[in-house]
């Protein structure tokens, strides 16, 4: 049988403690398998972004497990989330986040740096991902020399270098225009079509029709859980290998 | 992992913000530079008090008449006690004495002229030191002859008004290179003298220093026929035996004036001095003046510090985010501060050695009169001090942000 992609079993998060404690997120179970296109919608504040920054283990979560491909990442200590981060999961900001100062190259490069990936080698990928985005010909341009739309891709490039299991969205649209939506967009269902599984956070309902499985979230759980039909793809062709021979 | 890769980002962190980086290694660079400079001044001075003093000869003693012991007025035992502590010729003959004093070697009684003005065919001279001895003296005081002879005992004897005369007072009166006054009358203070001698130069070793050729030897017989008068002298220059039997000598000595001043070593009117407590004492005068130099160094190189402290706390606190994006894509905590400890090594390194070549640059030049000796330990200890400044507030906050959730140092504002 093949383990899913993302298992979740009761995933809470509370900030703060005492009486001005918020939780976050309420008790979430959630299992994606591979391949799957799944949109998190939730008005701010439903506890989307914190799941999200759970699943990508940017944070912990106060209670429940959260098995990434059979992993259990709440029995695995800071080096070997880092490594996680770094070979398993690629993550999408809604502000980019790419390094200032730093040419789209370069910052592409970074996963495969912190992954001990050498010099000429390294390059070839990095210039593989921005082609694949189609930013061959911005390599060497500063983010500041890029547009929103063109940034977006370079971090898209950048989660989707190392060949992740999982590629996560937080809004990845939000700060965007029309047409750059649209090519983030597709670039998404490419991705997807070659078999990722992509969890998106959003807002906007142009975004989730997009995907083949729609999350509402309002506080801190899940009360709609909707696949749509015509949308649901097959299971992934790509490697399934357990995330345990990598990280260990 | 990886430390290219950390090079790599740390190098581009200095450049990326080149204002930045050329402040904080400026503000090393003077901190450094500043202690390496103040502490060779500092060091050059006492260097140069340690090399006047020992010209002086390491076996030499001083006698000076001094005011007496506590005692002094109340002193049993006869009027004649009571008269001013004086040092006179007799004092300095009695000290040769092979029974009684067997360490001691040349004895030179001094007297010195004060101003004394010397004139020769029109040309006058306000003499620096004029000084009445014996012929001993001269060696005593490790003096030569560049030209001409030294005065002898027959001289002193004979009370013949002959001269030694350094070559500042040669050159005023005769002009050129002075040895032409060889054999010229001179009047000192209307008195005749001739010349019969050019001193060997001391060398005036400093801007600071009086010119130590500016001075007249003279046979103290003829000084004090002429211009002091027949009382008491100045002092008395002893010279023992050899280096190893100063101590004896300073004993024999006491022993001596104690019982012909009629004093106790309680009650002794006359102290003396020999080379080793004068250096100790200008030593340790040099020394405090080092280390107030020193300190007023220290503290621009604190200020220095703290200027670095506030540049790297800035830096890493507004990378914060930075740092979070690097984890959440993957930096493990040692990537992080692997990173900011090459960037400050490069900063700190850098501006540490920029400021060692000013300081030991700045220290090539004659600074306020004084020409500084750089000191090693200076050295090590401001590059030291401004490297570990430079890592340790480079790394700390680095380490901090480095530790955080990556969620954490991704919302830094």
């Amino acid at each position: 049988m093949n383990t899913p992609a993302l298992e979740l079993r009761g995933i809470t998060k509370v900030y703060g403690q005492g009486e001005t404690a918020v939780q976050a997120v309420a008790g979430v179970d959630l299992v994606v398998e591979h391949g799957e296109h799944v949109a998190v919608m939730g008005a701010s504040g439903s506890g989307k972004s914190t799941l999200m920054h759970v699943l990508g283990c940017l944070d912990t979560p106060t209670s429940g497990t959260y098995r990434l491909g059979g992993l259990d990442t709440g029995a695995l200590d800071d080096r070997r989330l880092a490594l996680l981060r770094n070979r398993r999961i690629g993550f999408v900001f809604q502000s980019f986040n790419l390094i200032p100062r730093t040419t789209a190259l370069a910052n592409v490069e970074l996963p495969l740096a912190y992954a001990g990936v050498r010099g000429k080698v390294r390059k070839e990928r990095a210039q593989a991902a921005l082609d694949r985005v189609g930013l061959a010909n911005r390599v060497d341009h500063l983010p500041s020399q890029l547009s929103g739309g063109q940034q977006q891709r370079v971090a898209i490039a950048r989660a989707i270098v190392t060949e992740p299991l999982l590629l996560l969205a937080d809004e990845p649209t939000g700060a965007l225009d029309s047409h750059s939506t649209e090519e983030v967009l597709q670039l998404f269902d490419q991705l997807n079509a070659e078999g990722r599984t992509i969890v998106v956070i959003t807002h906007e309902e142009e975004v989730a029709a997009r995907s083949g499985r729609v999350l509402r979230m309002f506080d801190g759980k899940v009360y709609q859980d909707e696949r749509r039909v015509g949308r649901a793809r097959t299971p992934a062709h790509r490697s399934q290998r357990d995330v345990g021979e990598v990280v260990r | 992992m990886r430390v290219w890769g950390s090079a790599v980002f740390a190098l581009r962190g200095v450049t990326a913000n080149t204002m930045r980086s050329v402040l904080t290694t400026l503000g090393i660079l003077i901190g450094v530079a500043a202690v390496i400079i103040l502490v060779a001044v500092g060091t050059g001075s006492s260097q140069a008090v340690k090399d006047s003093l020992s010209r002086l000869g390491s076996n030499t003693l001083t006698i000076r008449a001094s005011q007496g012991g506590t005692g002094g007025m109340a002193r049993t035992g006869g009027g004649s006690n009571t008269k001013q502590a004086q040092l006179t010729v007799e004092d300095a003959q009695a000290l040769i004495d092979a029974q009684e004093a067997p360490s001691v070697g040349r004895v030179a009684p001094v007297v010195t002229a004060s101003s004394v003005t010397a004139t020769a065919d029109g040309a006058s001279h306000s003499v620096g030191t004029f000084t009445g001895t014996t012929p001993s003296y001269l060696s005593l005081n490790d003096d030569t002859i560049r030209s001409g002879t030294a005065f002898v005992d027959a001289d002193y004897l004979a009370r013949r008004r002959v001269a030694l005369v350094g070559s500042t007072v040669a050159e005023d009166l005769v002009g050129g290179d002075g040895l032409s006054a060889v054999g010229k009358s001179v009047q000192f203070n209307g008195t005749t003298f001739k010349v019969i001698g050019i001193l060997t130069d001391k060398g005036s070793n400093s801007g600071n220093q009086s010119d130590q050729d500016d001075r007249v030897l003279a046979p103290l017989t003829a000084v004090q026929d002429t211009l002091t008068g027949y009382g008491s002298v100045s002092n008395i220059l002893v010279q023992a035996t050899s280096a190893e039997t100063v101590a004896a000598a300073e004993t024999e000595v006491s022993e001596i004036l104690d019982m012909r001043h009629e004093v106790t070593s309680d009650t002794a009117d006359y102290s003396i001095m020999n080379s080793e407590s004068i250096l100790s004492a200008a030593t340790s005068t040099s020394q405090t003046f080092t280390v107030l130099l020193g300190a007023v160094a220290a503290i621009s190189l604190l200020v220095g510090g703290i200027g670095v402290m506030n540049i790297m706390l800035v830096t890493v606190t507004e990378r914060t985010r930075e740092i979070g994006i690097r984890k959440a894509i993957g930096a493990q905590r040692s990537d992080i501060v692997g990173q900011f400890l090459i960037e400050a090594v490069l900063l700190s390194v850098f501006g540490g050695a920029m400021g060692v070549l000013v300081g030991i640059v700045g220290s090539r030049f004659t600074i306020v009169g004084v020409e500084p000796v750089v000191a090693p330990y200076s050295v090590v200890l401001a590059f030291g001090v401004s490297v570990a400044v430079g890592l340790f507030f480079g790394i700390y906050p680095a380490g901090r942000a480095a530790a955080l959730r990556p969620i954490d140092a991704l919302r830094y504002e």
